[in-house]
């Protein structure tokens, strides 16, 4: 699914007036909805991985308090709130803001429709393997007639995933009796920091890919995220 | 293909602006205003046309740009997420996040939901079970004369002996102690219920709160829902012996619906209020009030 291309025509280099010089096309790729949500979700997801890891600081571990064995020392230079009330502070606050950028882009891309710009579905995965050895094997690069190909749909929605199992398995954290049988699905309070922990390092993965990307795709791809439209679309 | 030329309506305005991209793009409204901007079907990439049924139109470089400005304009909301970074509006924004969090735990509270309870096979053995003071691990409590003194909302204030607590029904039960830094310890605990002990006490039913003050200065308080939780215990024994100094002797308050620094040591004094004046000594730090699990 793609948007309307539209002409940009230059007025420069134009001889008549009737005679148009076509120099790029454009797409209005992301919505008002999509584009908020992915902002303020940035800012979230940056506070909430900052303040959770100020959070493990105070027990960087999984086992048993007695003897203590600790997993890895986070830097507090990296971390958000200075101490762990006021990472929680800070946790329990932008959580709500990340879940409702959450909650709202979900309903957005449902009730829009727009949600098969993104959703990987199995009618994407014959177009997998050409796009991985295209990315990572200097294979030819494949037609694509939409926004996003087959592997980054596939990101896009791991990602959408990701986000929400990091709210479940915060839950379980959060309220272990009050929403018990999600704890019990994933092991119990103790395994739900774990699963927490492990679906944050998840999420940072595919940012870093997402940056990644991003870079490699160039500016008119960036800004099509702060305005909307992209020029030039490869499809 | 479906254009639609909507010829002078909306000057500057790009296809779709103002409208709900919805994958299917039918109605793409085309400002020919200008003479250099033409709708020309030919110029449209002839597999967009043929596989998706894209309309097309056209606008110039300028309106453009003052689209793309106009879009950019509307993230404007972002930065109002800057306000938790000045210094005077940070601590009441986080203050008021942490608030709203305790309101929706308090909705989310249901008596009927109780704490896992546990074999005494998976219970931790007592030397590993942590023991976290704030300050001193034994204030010195004098056990002999010891008494717990009850004010507020109550029909029978007074001092109250250990011996009468323990002439309540005694429960014992194994659950999960978990502490707000992160570690959990499964304990065997054994008291009255605390709702026993109001009863006793002819606690006034509508009052919302239970303050106690500890022997090391310590306070806390409760939500009389949690109060009245069946798992919540005036606790006097772990692992079927008397409470030892370090882990509060000799009365303590154990609710395993709530974090760790709820569960208050060598209790001395116990409220019952419809106002709260002391929250708590973690609570006044920073931390939540609530904090049920």
């Amino acid at each position: 699914m793609s948007g309307a291309v539209i002409e940009i025509i230059q007025e420069k280099g134009k001889e008549k007036d009737s005679d148009p010089i076509v120099v790029a096309r454009a797409a209005y790729e992301h919505p008002l909805v999509v584009r908020l949500c992915h902002w303020i979700n940035t800012v979230a997801l940056f506070v909430m991985v900052g303040s959770g890891l100020q959070i493990f600081r105070a027990f960087p571990s999984f086992g048993a308090k007695i003897p203590q064995k600790d997993l890895l020392h986070w830097p507090k230079a990296f971390a958000i709130g200075g101490w762990l009330g006021g990472a929680l502070q800070w946790h329990l606050t932008f959580m709500w803001i990340y879940i409702a950028t959450g909650v709202l882009y979900l309903g957005y891309q449902l009730f829009s429709g727009n949600y098969r710009q993104v959703l990987f579905t199995h009618r994407d995965i014959p177009g997998v393997w050409p796009m991985v050895k295209h990315y990572f094997f200097f294979g030819p690069k494949p037609v694509v007639r939409e926004s996003y190909n087959p592997l980054q749909k596939q990101a896009y929605t791991s990602a959408i995933g990701l986000g929400i199992l990091s709210v479940l398995t915060g839950l379980c954290i959060w309220k272990p009796i009050q929403f018990s049988w999600l704890a019990w699905m994933i092991g119990g309070f103790h395994y739900a920091r774990i699963w927490h922990f492990a679906v944050m390092w998840a999420i940072l993965f595919f940012v870093l890919g997402h940056l990644v990307m991003v870079i490699l795709h160039g500016w008119e791809n960036f800004v099509s995220m702060l305005t909307g439209w992209k020029k030039d679309p490869e499809y | 293909m479906n254009d639609q030329e909507m010829s002078g309506e909306k000057p500057g305005v790009a296809a779709n602006d103002g409208k709900t991209y919805s994958g299917e793009i039918d109605d793409v409204e085309v400002d020919d205003q200008k003479d250099n901007v033409k709708v020309d079907d030919k110029k449209v990439d002839e597999a967009n046309v043929a596989e998706k049924e894209i309309a097309a139109s056209a606008m110039d470089e300028k309106k453009f740009r003052l689209v793309s400005r106009r879009e950019l304009l509307k993230l404007a909301p972002v930065l109002a997420l800057g306000a938790f970074a000045i210094p005077g509006l940070q601590e009441g924004l986080l203050k008021k996040g942490l608030g709203f969090s305790d309101w929706v735990s308090a909705r989310l509270f249901r008596s009927e939901h109780r704490a896992t309870t546990f074999e005494n096979a998976d219970v931790a053995p007592f030397d590993k079970f942590p023991i976290n003071g704030y300050d001193v691990d034994d204030p010195g409590v004098d056990l002999e004369n010891w008494k717990l003194t009850v004010s507020g909302a109550v029909k029978k204030p007074g001092r109250y002996t250990l011996a009468q607590v323990q002439a309540l029904p005694g429960i014992r039960q194994n659950t999960r102690h978990v502490c707000v830094e992160g570690w959990d310890v499964i304990g065997r605990f054994g008291g009255a219920r605390l709702s026993d002990f109001l009863t006793m006490i002819g606690a006034d039913p509508t009052a919302k709160y239970i303050t106690v003050n500890c022997a090391d200065d310590y306070y806390e308080s409760l939500d009389m829902a949690t109060a009245l939780h069946p798992q919540t215990l005036l606790c006097y024994e772990m692992y079927d012996q008397p409470l030892t100094r370090e882990h509060g002797a000799p009365l303590r308050l154990q609710a395993p619906t709530k974090v760790g620094y709820k569960q208050a040591k060598y209790l001395m004094e116990l409220k019952v209020t419809h106002v709260l004046d002391k929250v708590g000594y973690w609570e006044d730090q920073g931390y939540s009030w609530f904090y049920g699990l």
